[in-house]
Protein backbone atom coordinates (compact mmCIF):
# COMPACT_ATOMS: atom_id res chain seq x y z
CA UNK A 1 0.00 0.00 0.00
CA UNK A 2 2.93 2.30 0.62
CA UNK A 3 3.74 2.27 -3.07
CA UNK A 4 0.49 4.04 -3.85
CA UNK A 5 2.10 7.42 -3.36
CA UNK A 6 0.55 10.25 -5.25
CA UNK A 7 2.09 13.55 -6.05
CA UNK A 8 -0.86 15.44 -4.68
CA UNK A 9 0.04 14.44 -1.15
CA UNK A 10 -2.27 16.85 0.63
CA UNK A 11 -4.79 14.35 1.85
CA UNK A 12 -4.34 11.18 3.79
CA UNK A 13 -6.31 8.30 2.39
CA UNK A 14 -8.68 6.36 4.56
CA UNK A 15 -7.27 3.03 5.62
CA UNK A 16 -8.28 -0.11 3.84
CA UNK A 17 -8.63 1.04 0.25
CA UNK A 18 -5.98 -1.38 -0.91
CA UNK A 19 -6.80 -2.01 -4.53
CA UNK A 20 -8.62 1.12 -5.54
CA UNK A 21 -6.39 3.49 -7.43
CA UNK A 22 -8.34 6.64 -6.69
CA UNK A 23 -6.47 8.32 -3.87
CA UNK A 24 -7.73 11.78 -4.66
CA UNK A 25 -11.27 12.62 -3.56
CA UNK A 26 -13.43 11.49 -6.42
CA UNK A 27 -16.03 14.00 -7.51
CA UNK A 28 -19.54 12.65 -7.84
CA UNK A 29 -19.98 11.25 -11.33
CA UNK A 30 -22.28 13.63 -13.15
CA UNK A 31 -25.24 12.37 -15.18
CA UNK A 32 -23.60 13.85 -18.26
CA UNK A 33 -20.42 11.84 -17.70
CA UNK A 34 -22.50 8.72 -17.07
CA UNK A 35 -24.26 9.28 -20.38
CA UNK A 36 -20.81 9.43 -21.94
CA UNK A 37 -19.77 6.10 -20.43
CA UNK A 38 -23.04 4.59 -21.61
CA UNK A 39 -22.45 5.80 -25.16
CA UNK A 40 -18.84 4.56 -25.26
CA UNK A 41 -20.11 1.19 -24.01
CA UNK A 42 -22.78 1.04 -26.72
CA UNK A 43 -20.18 1.87 -29.34
CA UNK A 44 -17.98 -0.95 -28.04
CA UNK A 45 -20.86 -3.44 -27.80
CA UNK A 46 -21.76 -2.91 -31.44
CA UNK A 47 -18.14 -3.44 -32.53
CA UNK A 48 -17.82 -6.52 -30.30
CA UNK A 49 -20.76 -8.18 -32.05
CA UNK A 50 -20.13 -7.11 -35.63
CA UNK A 51 -16.41 -7.96 -35.54
CA UNK A 52 -17.38 -11.37 -34.12
CA UNK A 53 -14.93 -11.20 -31.20
CA UNK A 54 -17.88 -12.37 -29.08
CA UNK A 55 -17.95 -15.65 -31.01
CA UNK A 56 -16.83 -18.97 -29.53
CA UNK A 57 -15.96 -19.95 -33.13
CA UNK A 58 -13.57 -16.99 -33.47
CA UNK A 59 -11.88 -17.79 -30.16
CA UNK A 60 -11.31 -21.37 -31.35
CA UNK A 61 -9.95 -20.06 -34.64
CA UNK A 62 -7.55 -17.85 -32.66
CA UNK A 63 -6.28 -20.56 -30.32
CA UNK A 64 -5.76 -22.84 -33.34
CA UNK A 65 -3.78 -20.08 -35.13
CA UNK A 66 -5.96 -20.48 -38.23
CA UNK A 67 -6.77 -16.85 -38.92
CA UNK A 68 -5.24 -13.44 -38.35
CA UNK A 69 -8.63 -11.92 -37.47
CA UNK A 70 -8.44 -11.92 -33.64
CA UNK A 71 -4.71 -11.16 -33.60
CA UNK A 72 -5.27 -8.24 -35.95
CA UNK A 73 -8.08 -6.86 -33.79
CA UNK A 74 -6.23 -7.15 -30.47
CA UNK A 75 -2.96 -6.00 -32.07
CA UNK A 76 -4.47 -2.92 -33.72
CA UNK A 77 -6.40 -2.08 -30.55
CA UNK A 78 -3.13 -2.20 -28.58
CA UNK A 79 -1.30 -0.03 -31.14
CA UNK A 80 -4.04 2.63 -31.23
CA UNK A 81 -4.36 2.57 -27.43
CA UNK A 82 -0.58 2.79 -26.93
CA UNK A 83 -0.20 5.76 -29.28
CA UNK A 84 -3.16 7.49 -27.63
CA UNK A 85 -1.75 6.95 -24.14
CA UNK A 86 1.62 8.35 -25.21
CA UNK A 87 -0.03 11.43 -26.73
CA UNK A 88 -2.14 11.97 -23.60
CA UNK A 89 0.90 11.58 -21.32
CA UNK A 90 3.23 13.82 -23.32
CA UNK A 91 0.68 16.58 -23.78
CA UNK A 92 -0.25 16.30 -20.09
CA UNK A 93 -3.95 16.27 -20.94
CA UNK A 94 -6.56 16.24 -18.19
CA UNK A 95 -9.97 14.65 -18.41
CA UNK A 96 -13.17 16.46 -19.30
CA UNK A 97 -14.48 15.94 -15.78
CA UNK A 98 -11.31 17.38 -14.28
CA UNK A 99 -10.01 14.11 -12.90
CA UNK A 100 -6.30 13.45 -13.34
CA UNK A 101 -5.26 10.97 -16.01
CA UNK A 102 -2.89 8.49 -14.50
CA UNK A 103 -2.29 4.84 -15.20
CA UNK A 104 -1.11 3.12 -12.05
CA UNK A 105 1.74 0.68 -12.72
CA UNK A 106 0.79 -2.92 -12.03
CA UNK A 107 2.61 -4.32 -9.00
CA UNK A 108 4.63 -7.51 -9.10
CA UNK A 109 3.41 -8.51 -5.64
CA UNK A 110 5.36 -9.86 -2.72
CA UNK A 111 5.02 -13.59 -3.29
CA UNK A 112 8.05 -15.87 -3.23
CA UNK A 113 6.84 -16.97 -6.66
CA UNK A 114 7.56 -13.94 -8.89
CA UNK A 115 4.48 -12.57 -10.61
CA UNK A 116 2.41 -15.52 -9.39
CA UNK A 117 -0.90 -13.73 -9.70
CA UNK A 118 -0.26 -12.84 -13.33
CA UNK A 119 0.71 -16.20 -14.72
CA UNK A 120 -1.40 -18.42 -12.45
CA UNK A 121 -4.43 -16.13 -12.58
CA UNK A 122 -3.84 -15.53 -16.28
CA UNK A 123 -3.75 -19.26 -17.03
CA UNK A 124 -6.95 -19.86 -15.06
CA UNK A 125 -8.59 -17.02 -16.98
CA UNK A 126 -7.36 -18.47 -20.29
CA UNK A 127 -8.87 -21.86 -19.49
CA UNK A 128 -12.21 -20.18 -18.81
CA UNK A 129 -11.94 -17.95 -21.89
CA UNK A 130 -11.41 -20.94 -24.20
CA UNK A 131 -14.16 -23.04 -22.60
CA UNK A 132 -16.77 -20.29 -22.63
CA UNK A 133 -15.47 -18.58 -25.77
CA UNK A 134 -16.15 -15.20 -24.24
CA UNK A 135 -14.31 -12.86 -21.90
CA UNK A 136 -16.25 -10.51 -19.60
CA UNK A 137 -17.07 -7.78 -22.17
CA UNK A 138 -18.49 -10.19 -24.75
CA UNK A 139 -20.62 -11.89 -22.04
CA UNK A 140 -22.55 -8.61 -21.67
CA UNK A 141 -22.67 -7.96 -25.42
CA UNK A 142 -24.02 -11.46 -26.12
CA UNK A 143 -26.62 -11.12 -23.36
CA UNK A 144 -27.78 -7.89 -24.98
CA UNK A 145 -27.80 -9.67 -28.33
CA UNK A 146 -30.26 -12.20 -26.97
CA UNK A 147 -28.05 -15.20 -26.14
CA UNK A 148 -29.90 -15.61 -22.87
CA UNK A 149 -28.17 -18.77 -21.65
CA UNK A 150 -25.07 -16.66 -20.98
CA UNK A 151 -26.81 -15.34 -17.87
CA UNK A 152 -25.64 -18.65 -16.38
CA UNK A 153 -22.08 -17.87 -17.49
CA UNK A 154 -22.38 -14.46 -15.82
CA UNK A 155 -23.62 -16.09 -12.61
CA UNK A 156 -20.68 -18.50 -12.87
CA UNK A 157 -18.30 -15.57 -13.30
CA UNK A 158 -19.77 -13.83 -10.26
CA UNK A 159 -19.38 -17.05 -8.25
CA UNK A 160 -15.77 -17.26 -9.44
CA UNK A 161 -15.13 -13.66 -8.42
CA UNK A 162 -16.68 -14.33 -5.01
CA UNK A 163 -14.61 -17.52 -4.59
CA UNK A 164 -11.43 -15.61 -5.42
CA UNK A 165 -12.37 -12.89 -2.94
CA UNK A 166 -12.86 -15.51 -0.20
CA UNK A 167 -9.58 -17.34 -0.97
CA UNK A 168 -7.53 -14.24 -1.74
CA UNK A 169 -5.44 -14.23 1.43
CA UNK A 170 -4.41 -17.85 0.88
CA UNK A 171 -3.30 -17.48 -2.74
CA UNK A 172 0.21 -16.49 -3.86
CA UNK A 173 0.25 -13.01 -5.43
CA UNK B 1 -32.23 -1.29 -41.00
CA UNK B 2 -28.48 -1.17 -41.46
CA UNK B 3 -28.12 -4.67 -42.89
CA UNK B 4 -25.57 -3.43 -45.41
CA UNK B 5 -23.21 -2.96 -42.46
CA UNK B 6 -23.38 -6.69 -41.81
CA UNK B 7 -20.04 -8.10 -40.86
CA UNK B 8 -17.73 -9.51 -40.23
CA UNK B 9 -16.13 -6.14 -39.77
CA UNK B 10 -12.47 -6.64 -40.75
CA UNK B 11 -9.73 -6.55 -38.13
CA UNK B 12 -8.19 -3.35 -39.50
CA UNK B 13 -11.49 -1.54 -38.87
CA UNK B 14 -12.60 -3.19 -35.62
CA UNK B 15 -9.16 -3.19 -33.96
CA UNK B 16 -8.51 0.58 -34.14
CA UNK B 17 -12.14 1.33 -33.19
CA UNK B 18 -11.77 -0.83 -30.06
CA UNK B 19 -8.39 0.77 -29.27
CA UNK B 20 -10.02 4.21 -29.27
CA UNK B 21 -12.06 3.21 -26.22
CA UNK B 22 -8.88 3.60 -24.12
CA UNK B 23 -8.34 7.34 -24.84
CA UNK B 24 -12.10 8.02 -24.83
CA UNK B 25 -12.41 6.74 -21.24
CA UNK B 26 -9.21 8.48 -20.14
CA UNK B 27 -10.25 11.80 -21.65
CA UNK B 28 -13.80 11.65 -20.38
CA UNK B 29 -13.06 10.87 -16.77
CA UNK B 30 -9.53 9.55 -16.31
CA UNK B 31 -10.92 6.00 -16.34
CA UNK B 32 -8.86 2.96 -17.27
CA UNK B 33 -10.48 0.48 -19.66
CA UNK B 34 -11.04 -2.75 -17.70
CA UNK B 35 -14.27 -4.69 -17.85
CA UNK B 36 -13.81 -7.53 -15.35
CA UNK B 37 -13.65 -5.12 -12.39
CA UNK B 38 -17.42 -4.96 -12.84
CA UNK B 39 -17.75 -8.56 -11.66
CA UNK B 40 -16.23 -7.44 -8.35
CA UNK B 41 -18.51 -4.39 -8.25
CA UNK B 42 -21.54 -6.61 -8.85
CA UNK B 43 -20.49 -8.98 -6.05
CA UNK B 44 -19.88 -6.02 -3.73
CA UNK B 45 -23.31 -4.61 -4.62
CA UNK B 46 -25.05 -7.90 -3.80
CA UNK B 47 -27.52 -7.29 -0.97
CA UNK B 48 -26.04 -10.11 1.12
CA UNK B 49 -25.40 -9.70 4.86
CA UNK B 50 -22.08 -7.91 5.35
CA UNK B 51 -20.70 -10.73 7.51
CA UNK B 52 -20.96 -13.09 4.51
CA UNK B 53 -18.82 -10.87 2.37
CA UNK B 54 -15.06 -11.39 2.14
CA UNK B 55 -13.01 -8.27 2.92
CA UNK B 56 -12.17 -7.90 -0.78
CA UNK B 57 -15.85 -7.23 -1.49
CA UNK B 58 -16.31 -4.61 1.22
CA UNK B 59 -15.59 -1.25 -0.35
CA UNK B 60 -17.47 1.71 -1.73
CA UNK B 61 -18.46 0.19 -5.07
CA UNK B 62 -20.72 3.13 -5.87
CA UNK B 63 -17.80 5.52 -5.72
CA UNK B 64 -15.35 3.41 -7.70
CA UNK B 65 -17.69 1.38 -9.87
CA UNK B 66 -20.74 3.28 -11.02
CA UNK B 67 -19.02 4.65 -14.11
CA UNK B 68 -17.89 1.16 -15.13
CA UNK B 69 -21.25 -0.48 -14.45
CA UNK B 70 -22.83 2.20 -16.65
CA UNK B 71 -20.21 1.43 -19.29
CA UNK B 72 -21.09 -2.30 -19.36
CA UNK B 73 -24.79 -1.46 -19.42
CA UNK B 74 -23.81 0.35 -22.62
CA UNK B 75 -22.04 -2.78 -23.91
CA UNK B 76 -25.23 -4.74 -23.22
CA UNK B 77 -27.34 -2.17 -25.09
CA UNK B 78 -24.77 -2.06 -27.88
CA UNK B 79 -25.07 -5.83 -28.27
CA UNK B 80 -28.84 -5.44 -28.45
CA UNK B 81 -28.65 -2.67 -31.07
CA UNK B 82 -26.05 -4.52 -33.13
CA UNK B 83 -28.36 -7.50 -33.46
CA UNK B 84 -31.59 -5.51 -33.92
CA UNK B 85 -30.28 -3.02 -36.45
CA UNK B 86 -27.67 -5.04 -38.33
CA UNK B 87 -28.21 -8.65 -37.33
CA UNK B 88 -26.32 -11.35 -35.45
CA UNK B 89 -23.38 -12.35 -37.63
CA UNK B 90 -22.99 -15.97 -38.69
CA UNK B 91 -19.49 -16.30 -37.33
CA UNK B 92 -19.50 -20.06 -37.83
CA UNK B 93 -19.77 -19.45 -41.58
CA UNK B 94 -17.02 -16.83 -41.58
CA UNK B 95 -14.24 -18.66 -39.76
CA UNK B 96 -11.56 -20.47 -41.70
CA UNK B 97 -12.35 -23.81 -43.26
CA UNK B 98 -9.48 -25.34 -41.27
CA UNK B 99 -11.18 -24.39 -37.99
CA UNK B 100 -14.51 -25.80 -39.18
CA UNK B 101 -12.77 -29.05 -40.13
CA UNK B 102 -11.12 -29.30 -36.70
CA UNK B 103 -14.41 -28.59 -34.94
CA UNK B 104 -16.25 -31.09 -37.15
CA UNK B 105 -13.74 -33.69 -36.02
CA UNK B 106 -14.83 -32.85 -32.46
CA UNK B 107 -18.43 -33.54 -33.43
CA UNK B 108 -19.73 -30.00 -34.04
CA UNK B 109 -22.09 -29.90 -37.02
CA UNK B 110 -24.01 -26.64 -36.75
CA UNK B 111 -22.00 -23.62 -37.91
CA UNK B 112 -24.97 -21.36 -38.50
CA UNK B 113 -24.79 -18.81 -35.70
CA UNK B 114 -22.50 -16.73 -33.53
CA UNK B 115 -21.70 -19.76 -31.37
CA UNK B 116 -22.37 -23.50 -31.59
CA UNK B 117 -25.89 -24.02 -30.26
CA UNK B 118 -25.14 -27.73 -29.89
CA UNK B 119 -22.94 -26.71 -26.95
CA UNK B 120 -24.43 -23.40 -25.77
CA UNK B 121 -28.18 -23.46 -25.15
CA UNK B 122 -30.64 -23.87 -22.31
CA UNK B 123 -31.08 -27.45 -23.49
CA UNK B 124 -27.39 -28.31 -23.01
CA UNK B 125 -26.96 -26.36 -19.79
CA UNK B 126 -27.66 -29.32 -17.56
CA UNK B 127 -25.57 -31.79 -19.54
CA UNK B 128 -22.03 -32.33 -18.21
CA UNK B 129 -20.51 -30.70 -21.31
CA UNK B 130 -22.84 -27.70 -21.26
CA UNK B 131 -22.32 -27.19 -17.56
CA UNK B 132 -18.53 -27.30 -17.87
CA UNK B 133 -18.42 -24.95 -20.87
CA UNK B 134 -21.01 -22.41 -19.74
CA UNK B 135 -20.95 -22.33 -15.94
CA UNK B 136 -17.45 -23.79 -15.45
CA UNK B 137 -15.99 -21.52 -18.12
CA UNK B 138 -17.75 -18.54 -16.57
CA UNK B 139 -16.50 -19.43 -13.09
CA UNK B 140 -12.87 -19.64 -14.26
CA UNK B 141 -13.20 -16.39 -16.21
CA UNK B 142 -14.40 -14.64 -13.04
CA UNK B 143 -11.88 -16.30 -10.73
CA UNK B 144 -8.92 -15.91 -13.09
CA UNK B 145 -9.67 -12.33 -14.10
CA UNK B 146 -9.74 -11.12 -10.49
CA UNK B 147 -6.73 -13.24 -9.50
CA UNK B 148 -4.74 -11.87 -12.45
CA UNK B 149 -6.08 -8.36 -11.76
CA UNK B 150 -7.63 -7.94 -15.19
CA UNK B 151 -8.99 -9.61 -18.30
CA UNK B 152 -8.53 -9.09 -22.01
CA UNK B 153 -9.40 -5.39 -21.77
CA UNK B 154 -7.42 -4.54 -18.64
CA UNK B 155 -4.28 -6.55 -19.41
CA UNK B 156 -4.14 -7.36 -23.14
CA UNK B 157 -5.24 -3.88 -24.25
CA UNK B 158 -4.85 -1.29 -21.45
CA UNK B 159 -1.86 -2.96 -19.76
CA UNK B 160 0.20 -3.79 -22.82
CA UNK B 161 -0.60 -0.44 -24.41
CA UNK B 162 0.95 1.16 -21.30
CA UNK B 163 3.96 -1.21 -21.66
CA UNK B 164 3.27 -3.00 -18.39
CA UNK B 165 5.34 -6.18 -18.12
CA UNK B 166 2.95 -7.85 -15.63
CA UNK B 167 0.20 -7.53 -18.23
CA UNK B 168 2.35 -9.30 -20.80
CA UNK B 169 2.89 -12.15 -18.34
CA UNK B 170 -0.87 -12.31 -17.74
CA UNK B 171 -1.56 -12.45 -21.49
CA UNK B 172 0.96 -15.27 -21.90
CA UNK B 173 -1.01 -17.03 -19.16
CA UNK B 174 -4.27 -16.39 -21.07
CA UNK B 175 -2.74 -18.16 -24.04
CA UNK B 176 -1.27 -21.02 -22.04
CA UNK B 177 -4.72 -21.69 -20.59
CA UNK B 178 -6.45 -21.31 -23.94
CA UNK B 179 -4.08 -23.69 -25.70
CA UNK B 180 -4.45 -26.22 -22.89
CA UNK B 181 -8.21 -26.20 -23.37
CA UNK B 182 -8.12 -26.20 -27.17
CA UNK B 183 -5.66 -29.03 -27.61
CA UNK B 184 -6.00 -30.90 -24.30
CA UNK B 185 -9.38 -30.48 -22.66
CA UNK B 186 -11.81 -29.98 -25.57
CA UNK B 187 -10.81 -33.25 -27.33
CA UNK B 188 -11.44 -35.10 -24.05
CA UNK B 189 -14.69 -33.25 -23.38
CA UNK B 190 -16.21 -33.45 -26.87
CA UNK B 191 -14.39 -36.42 -28.38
Amino acid sequence: MANQTTTQGSRTTAAGGAATASAAPTPVVTPLALAGYLLIGMYLGIIFVQSEVVSWFRIQEMFRFQSFHMYGIIGMAVVVAAISVQIIKRMGLTSATGEPIKLSPKQWGDSRIPGARYWIGGTIFGIGWALLGACPGPIFALLGGGVSVLIMALLGALAGTWAYSALRSKLPH
Amino acid sequence: MFENLAGPWPWYVAGPLIGLVVPLLLLLGGKVFGISANLRHMCAATPAPERWKPAFLKYDWKKSGVWNLTFILGIFLGGFLAVQLIGMPDAGQHISEATRADLRALGIQDFSGILPTELFSWGTLLSPVGLILIVGGGFLVGFGARYAGGCTSGHAISGIADLQLPSLVAVLGFFAGGLLVTFGILPLLLG
